[in-house]
Order: structure tokens, then C-alpha cells, then sequence
């Protein structure tokens, strides 16, 4: 109730900024943080991507902005009378229906595509300092767990511990999301929902006290935070397992540090003592996995020059070596690979064998 | 045993054809396949005439052009110049034998160059009414007025006179052509009525009064009174030149050494260039030309090509001016904007050429259909065989998208636009004898995709701006229909009342309208 109210106040007081411009016989405008790589800042001591001072100024009188500065106070007033007031919740693409309609007497729309919405919302973010959720925003949820751990969503008890292969449907929403009670020693994250689905049906949680998440590809803000919450309330230790490939390796890295674009929600977001354990190079070595590489293409090196020249990987030997082995071994290894090895190997050997011998990446 | 022999047989059936058949039977190849098209021809063969009479006799021409529709498909057409006349013994030649001219011997910019048009004109009336072609032609106010009525001889390509009067005329100079066809009028891209205009406009020191066969009359006035440049005469450029010609041109010559020849008979060779010819084709340079044989003329004809020899000279060309093209655009076509350029010579196969463009852009022209391309060639508009010129050619495969039109591939691009693409030569190469396409020479080609791609770029300047200009403006616009949304989406926001948000912006606006426009200047 209290954080609706903050929200809701949020809102109201850049509305009230813009009123005061025009008392003023001013050019109305909107102070918004510039969200790009250029304003994006490592902060060595947090070990967290966070964003700059740099910021741009959207104005009403101008033929460039006028449309933008009406999206943007349009949003701001959708979120706060359709949502907030309410208590209701809506997707990124309910909002974008929402905002989406003509301009009277003329031929334009208020908003064309969902992207000029989702850029609007992320723009009142770093305005009001608010996060998404906090704004009632949501977006798809693509991801499950799986697990010894029990917790309320919505007033409803969840026990993860028995919800057959499918697990719990993760929310896209995870702060309100209550722990009641955890029974494992680490979390084990992982870029394909086929290794959780392998890692269920060979029990590995129940044999190893771990908690299994997944989610398709990229990890939505939903579970971030959800890893950062285990991290912090239940102090569990958080193993990341990607494809052995350049995208593999930035999943991890935001993650971990954050990203450009959510530069600003770093503080709630990001897991700085999360590791990296596996795929690797060295693992494609090891357990002889070389006749399985996919060749890279242009784009895997282009993206493997501009990754090991990000400021938190610089500096970071371990991983300047495997970007290093990427590209001597020019090809790249998905998780499911292991499975020449034997159908559960992963289960069995591979990721039992690492923890023991605490064989991470940082 | 004579009969047995084929030979002889054959010989029986084999005599000379004369022109005027070879006519009879291909009248297509001149351009008369169909009764519309004859019409435009018989009209273009007696204005083509009479402009290069005008130009020759340094007046500003004044050219009437009457067509009298006579029945569903009989047309008489009338055409008056001012030109300088013909003299009484030439008007039968003139009119009433094809091939007879004084053009085609000579390298000169003419509108007209094998003498056959005016003839094939006489020809074809003879041929669908059976009619004679009645010629008026004075040469000064001193002398008399002499009235020719005329046929062609088809056996003997010879004039045959059927009336040969001395008239009152009271005019200073000038020639009058009447000629009755089979022929059909109709208007649009093809028509007489097009032809006229294209010609007004690459004309501009001429005046057209034309009368047309629905007797509407159409005035195109001369907007400049300054004559066009004179094109002078040239010799052959031994780079133009073809083996049997070279031969010919020793039989006919009249140069004692070979090297008076060298020096006489073609344009650029001087007598360092004629010595250095003569030596790398193992002659001496007193040989007498007549006593050449085959041989040594076919060594000298080879070693013409490989010495290095200065290119033409261009003043045989007599171009429009990029000024004077503007201007016959202006008063012909209603357009926002117009770019002209005129090239400098360059050549091909020995013959000089010059390329002039002319652009014509919004306005009255239509908008979303193909480009209109005007063609022209030694001042003579080009309405037929437009998928066959190298002209087409050159502006299809122009990339036009830079410049702010359509274009799917390498067709013709989209877009209010007229494009003038005009060819002066000393000769130019059309693909057949109607002279509507131009040959396919990478040269010519290359020149006119080199002045497109000058005027295209003034274009896109002019089409962003003008664009720009008017989004700018539109966007101004739209504040109105912002202001009222912004309000609403106050209001909600803060609970301000809307009509009080919505007034003051309104105010505000006021204030801020001479900086947005401003904004709007300092953009472009």
C-alpha cells in the first residue's frame, strides 16, 4: 500500500513539474537520464553496471520531441489512473493497447508499435526512480522452478518441491513473491529449459539439496530478481549454466553485473557473487567435445571483440582466456552436448564433479 | 545448250529495282506503317525542312502548320515557313526524288540527313489518294512565285511535273507544302499535336502557329530572338571512318599526294600526323592517291586507326544552351522547378556529340505514374520506339532512389517528373531508317547517364528541401491537435482542470510559434 502510494505520488509530481512550466510561461520539459552504453558507468565497488549523470531534456514546444513528451505524460497518466489507483496490473503489451489510438482530426497515431510504449516506461523509470513493477508493469513470464522451497504468491502456499516436471510458473512479477520456508544448499540457474526438464526427471534436486530455475534464452527482470532475493534473504549461493558461446557468456555477465538498458535497476537486479559454471572451453577440452563444435560466424566475433572489451570483463583473466579459446577453437558448444556422454551424465558427473570441486568461473 | 544453263534463266528475271519501289514495298521502314503514324510523319518530314531552312538562311523561323481533315481518313496538310526558298529547277528534285539532298554528304548538325523524308512524304500521298503535292515557293520580293504540282515517277525515281505556274505570293521568302493522306488523327503521347510542343520547346527561337484538324489553333510564341549557334561543316574524323568509304574517297578525291589528301579530306590530321599515317603504313607521302590498290589502302586504312589523332572539332555542333532549354521548358510545361544542363562534346566512332538534359519537376505533371521521358535528337523529337533508344536505356538504368524518386529496379522511375534528354551529332546513329531510336553506342550512353546524374543531384537537393519544407510544416500543424491531448493527460494526471491546461498552452503556443518556425529554417 505504502510503495503504491510512493508510486502514485511519483507520478503526480512530474505532472506537477510540467504544470509549473507552463504557470511559468515556459517551454514545458522532462528531465530524462540517458540510457545507452555512453551513459553507463562499472562501479568498481559495487562490481555493478549503474548509470550515468548524463541526461537529455524532452521538451514540448520542439517539432522533435512534442510527440514523445506527449506519450510520455499520456503513459504516465494510464499508469496511474488505470493501474495504480486501481491496483491492477497490466502487461507491456496491454499498455501498449492501452496508449494506442488516433490523435483526433488528424492521421497519426498516439503510439505505432509496442517498442515507443516499452521505451516510454522504461524512460519513466529512470524519471521517477521507480521500478516496472513498481509501476504495475509487467511482461511475459518465461521461466520455472523447481526445488525444496515453499512460498506464497497471490495468498496462495507453493510448495516447488511438488510440482512434477513442469515446476512453478515464475511470475513476471517477483517482489512480492513471500519465502516461507528453503531447504537448499545453492541455486542452480540455466539457459535451457531441456536441461531443467532433464535435471528433474533424473531427481538431481532432491539428490543434491539444489534449486533448479530456468528460463528461455535472456533472463527476464522477473527472475533476476527473484535470484538476487535468494541471494540476499536466503544467502544461497547462485551457479549459472549457458551454451559455451559468446550470448552464454553475456547472460552470465548481466546477471551478474547488470545490463546497458536496465542500467538503472542494477541495484535491484544484479548478483555480483554468482558464478560461472559451466560450459567451458575447458570443459569442451576435457571431456573431448571438439567434434561437436558449431563453427563461429562473423557475428559470434564480432560480438566476442565487443564483449572482452567491456570494462568488467577487461580486467578479468579467467574469462580473457576463454574468449581467447572461443576463438582458437573457433566453434561453440550448447549444454545439451554433454549428452554424448551418456543421457545423464549432466546429472550425474559433469555438474556434481564441479560443485565439489568448486570449479566456477567468477 | 544455252537453255539448260539456270544461269540464264535467272538472268531473265533479274533487273534493277529502283528506290521508289524498294519504297512501295517497305514503307514501314520509313516510318509510315500506320495511318496515325503517317500523319506525324508527313507533319515532322515538312517542319524538320523547314527549321533547317531557317537556320541555314539565319532568320527566326515562323512555322504554320494547318491539318485539314478532309473525311474520316483523308487529310490535307498544309505547312508554311519563311524560309529562304527553293530555287524554280530545284523544287522537282527536292520534292519528287528520293535520296536527293545536300545533307547527307556533309558533317554537319542537321535536322534532316539522307534527303529521303520530304520525298517519302510525297510518295505516301501519292500512293493512298492518288493525289499530287502542290508546292508554292518564292526566294525574293524581286522575283516571281512558283507553283509546282507534283508525283513521284516510281520506276525511274524521277519528279514528274504536272503543273509548273509562276503565282502572286506576297511573301518576302519562304516554301508552302500542301500534302493530301490517307491518315488518322488522335491525341495523346504519339500525336502530332506532342511532336509540335516537344519542338516549340527545344526550339525556343521559334514561332509554331498550328491549326489542328478539330480547327483549334495553338500559338507557341519564340521566347528569345537569338539564333541558334551555327554549326559549321567538318571532314570525316579518320577515327569514324568505314574501309569502303576510305575507298571511295579516293576515287573521288582530287588531291595530287597522298599526304594533300590525308590533310585535305579529313578533319585533325595536319601534316606531322599525315607523315606519321603514311610512314607506319610503309607509303610514300607523294604517292599519287588514284594509283593505290586495294592493299596499301586497306594498310593505310588500318593504320588510321592506331595513330594517335586529336578528336574532332565540336563547333559542327549546334547545341540548345542549357539557358535556352530552360526557357522552352518554362513556357511549355508547368512545373515547380527545372534543371538543365548541356554537356561538353564528346565522341564516338569519330563523330562528335553533345548531350543536353532538361528536368521538370512537380507542378502540373502527374504524380504517381512513370517519368515522362521526352527524347530528341538534333533538335527533332523521338515519339516512337521508346523501349529500343539508347536514351531509354541510359535513364533506366540510372539509379534515380538518391534522388527522391521511385524506381523498382532498372525500370523507369516514378514520380512527377518530365526528363529531356537531347542528342546533338554531326550524325546520329539511329537503329533503323524512321529515326526514332538511337543506337546503343556505350559512349553516348555513358554521356547521358553522366548529365542525369549532374541534374539528378540539383533534384534531390530541391526534392528534400521542398520535402522537408512542407513536413516542417505539417508538424507546426499538429501542436493544435497536440494541445488538447497533453491537457487531458494532465488533468489525469494531476487533477488540474483540463479547458484551464488547454488555454494556456494555447498561449503558450503563441509564444512559442516564431522559434519553432525559426527552428524549422535554421534545419535546412
Amino acid at each position: 500500500m505504502v510503495q503504491k502510494n510512493k508510486s502514485i505520488n511519483k507520478l503526480k509530481e512530474l505532472g506537477e513539474k510540467v504544470i509549473k512550466d507552463i504557470d511559468k510561461n515556459k517551454n514545458p520539459n522532462i528531465i530524462v537520464p540517458i540510457r545507452a552504453l555512453s551513459n553507463v558507468v562499472f562501479n568498481e565497488r559495487t562490481r555493478t553496471l549503474e548509470i550515468g549523470d548524463k541526461t537529455s531534456t524532452r521538451y514540448f514546444f520542439n517539432i522533435a520531441h512534442a510527440k514523445k513528451f506527449l506519450q510520455t505524460i499520456e503513459i504516465a497518466s494510464i499508469l496511474k489512473k488505470e493501474l495504480l489507483e486501481t491496483g491492477k496490473h497490466e502487461h507491456l503489451r496491454g499498455v501498449f493497447y492501452i496508449t494506442k489510438r488516433t490523435i483526433p482530426n488528424t492521421n497519426i497515431n498516439l503510439v505505432d508499435d509496442q517498442i515507443e510504449s516499452d521505451k516510454i516506461i522504461e524512460d519513466l523509470e529512470v524519471i521517477t526512480g521507480l521500478s516496472r513493477e513498481e509501476l504495475h508493469v509487467s511482461a511475459n513470464k518465461m521461466g520455472s522452478m523447481a526445488g525444496n522451497i515453499t512460498l506464497i504468491d497471490s495468498g496462495d502456499i507453493i510448495n516447488c518441491s511438488k510440482l512434477g516436471k513442469g515446476g512453478y510458473s515464475i511470475p513476471s512479477i517477483t517482489d512480492e513473491l513471500e519465502f516461507k520456508k528453503v531447504n537448499a544448499k545453492y541455486v542452480l540457474y540455466m539457459e535451457k529449459a531441456a536441461i531443467f526438464e532433464r535435471l528433474i526427471e533424473d531427481q538431481f534436486w532432491k539428490k543434491n539439496d539444489a534449486l533448479l530455475i530456468t528460463s528461455q534464452g535472456q533472463t527476464t527482470r522477473g527472475i533476476r530478481r527473484l535470484l538476487q532475493r535468494l541471494s540476499e534473504e536466503e544467502k544461497l549461493p547462485i551457479y549459472v549454466l549457458c551454451d559455451n558461446d559468446i550470448f552464454g557468456a553475456y547472460i552470465y555477465s548481466v546477471i551478474k553485473y547488470g545490463s546497458i538498458a536496465l542500467s538503472h535497476a542494477s541495484e535491484r537486479l544484479t548478483i555480483p557473487n554468482c558464478k560461472y559454471i559451466g560450459v567451458t572451453c575447458d570443459d569442451v577440452i576435457k571431456y573431448d567435445l571438439k567434434k561437436h563444435l558449431i563453427k563461429l560466424n562473423e557475428n559470434d566475433l564480432a560480438r566476442i571483440k565487443q564483449v572482452s572489451q567491456y570494462e568488467w570483463f577487461k580486467n578479468n583473466k579467467e574469462w580473457q582466456r576463454q574468449f581467447k579459446l572461443m576463438k582458437e577453437l573457433d566453434g561453440k558448444v550448447e549444454i545439451q552436448a554433454l549428452a554424448t556422454k551418456g543421457i545423464s551424465f549432466i546429472s550425474e558427473v559433469y555438474l556434481p564433479y564441479k560443485i565439489k570441486n568448486k570449479e566456477f568461473l567468477e | 545448250m544455252t537453255e539448260n544453263i539456270k544461269a540464264y534463266e535467272l538472268a531473265k528475271k533479274q533487273k534493277e529495282i529502283s528506290i521508289s519501289e524498294f519504297f512501295l514495298k517497305n514503307r514501314h521502314l520509313l516510318g509510315f506503317d500506320n495511318p496515325t503514324r503517317a500523319l506525324m510523319m508527313v507533319v515532322k518530314e515538312a517542319v524538320d525542312n523547314s527549321l533547317d531552312a531557317a537556320d541555314e538562311m539565319k532568320v527566326l523561323p515562323e512555322i504554320k502548320i494547318e491539318i485539314q481533315q478532309i473525311n474520316e481518313d483523308r487529310f490535307n496538310i498544309i505547312v508554311e515557313d519563311n524560309g529562304p526558298g527553293i530555287i524554280k529547277q530545284q523544287i522537282p528534285n527536292i520534292f519528287g526524288k528520293l535520296l536527293y539532298g545536300s545533307k547527307f554528304h556533309t558533317l554537319k548538325q542537321n535536322r534532316g540527313q539522307q534527303g529521303l523524308g520530304i520525298s517519302a512524304a510525297v510518295l505516301y500521298s501519292q500512293l493512298t489518294t492518288g493525289k499530287s503535292t502542290k508546292i508554292y515557293s518564292i526566294i525574293s520580293p524581286k522575283k516571281p512565285a512558283h507553283y509546282f504540282e507534283l508525283q513521284i515517277d516510281t520506276k525511274k525515281n524521277e519528279p514528274n511535273i504536272l503543273k509548273d505556274n509562276e503565282i502572286n505570293w506576297s511573301k518576302d521568302h519562304g516554301t508552302k507544302i500542301e500534302i493530301e493522306i490517307e491518315g488518322r488523327y488522335l491525341k495523346g503521347k504519339q500525336s502530332v499535336d506532342e511532336y509540335i510542343k516537344e519542338t516549340a520547346i527545344v526550339n525556343p527561337h521559334a514561332t509554331f502557329i498550328y491549326i489542328n484538324p478539330e480547327k483549334e489553333r495553338f500559338e507557341y510564341l519564340r521566347v528569345t530572338d537569338k539564333l541558334p549557334h551555327e554549326a559549321r561543316e567538318i571532314k570525316p574524323h579518320p577515327y569514324g571512318i568505314e574501309l569502303g568509304q576510305l575507298m571511295k574517297m579516293f576515287q573521288d578525291t582530287r588531291a595530287n599526294t597522298l599526304q594533300g589528301f590525308l590533310q585535305s579530306e579529313f578533319s585533325r590530321i595536319g601534316e606531322l600526323t599525315a607523315k606519321e599515317i603514311c610512314s607506319k603504313a610503309k607509303l610514300k607521302t607523294d604517292d599519287k592517291p588514284k594509283k593505290l590498290d586495294n592493299k596499301q589502302i586497306e594498310l593505310l586504312f588500318k593504320s588510321l586507326q592506331e595513330v594517335k589523332i586529336m578528336a574532332p572539332p565540336a563547333d559542327c555542333l549546334s547545341p540548345i544552351t542549357a539557358e535556352l532549354l530552360e526557357k522552352g521548358l518554362r513556357k511549355e510545361i508547368n512545373a515547380d522547378f527545372y534543371i538543365t544542363s548541356s554537356r561538353s562534346p564528346s565522341v564516338y566512332r569519330g563523330m562528335p556529340f553533345t548531350i543536353e538534359i532538361g528536368i521538370a519537376y512537380s507542378g502540373e505533371i502527374e504524380k504517381d505514374s512513370q517519368i515522362r521521358l521526352i527524347r530528341l535528337a538534333n533538335k527533332v523529337p523521338l515519339l516512337y520506339q521508346q523501349g529500343a533508344c539508347a536514351i531509354t536505356e541510359a535513364v533506366s538504368e540510372t539509379n534515380w532512389k538518391p534522388y527522391g524518386l521511385q524506381q523498382s529496379g532498372a525500370n523507369m522511375p516514378v514520380g512527377p517528373v518530365i526528363v529531356l534528354v537531347h542528342m546533338a551529332s554531326v550524325w546520329v546513329p539511329f537503329t533503323s531508317e524512321a529515326k526514332e531510336a538511337i543506337a546503343h553506342y556505350d559512349e553516348i550512353i555513358k554521356e547521358i547517364k553522366l548529365a542525369l546524374q549532374e541534374c539528378g543531384r540539383k533534384l534531390s537537393i530541391y526534392i528534400h528541401k521542398h520535402i522537408k519544407l512542407k513536413e516542417q510544416k505539417e508538424k507546426i500543424n499538429l501542436f493544435e491537435k497536440y494541445i488538447p491531448e497533453l491537457s487531458s493527460s494532465l488533468s489525469n494526471l494531476t487533477s488540474q482542470k483540463k479547458e484551464v491546461l488547454q488555454e494556456k498552452l494555447q498561449k503558450l503556443l503563441k509564444k512559442e510559434l516564431p522559434t519553432l518556425e525559426a527552428e524549422n529554417g535554421a534545419k535546412e
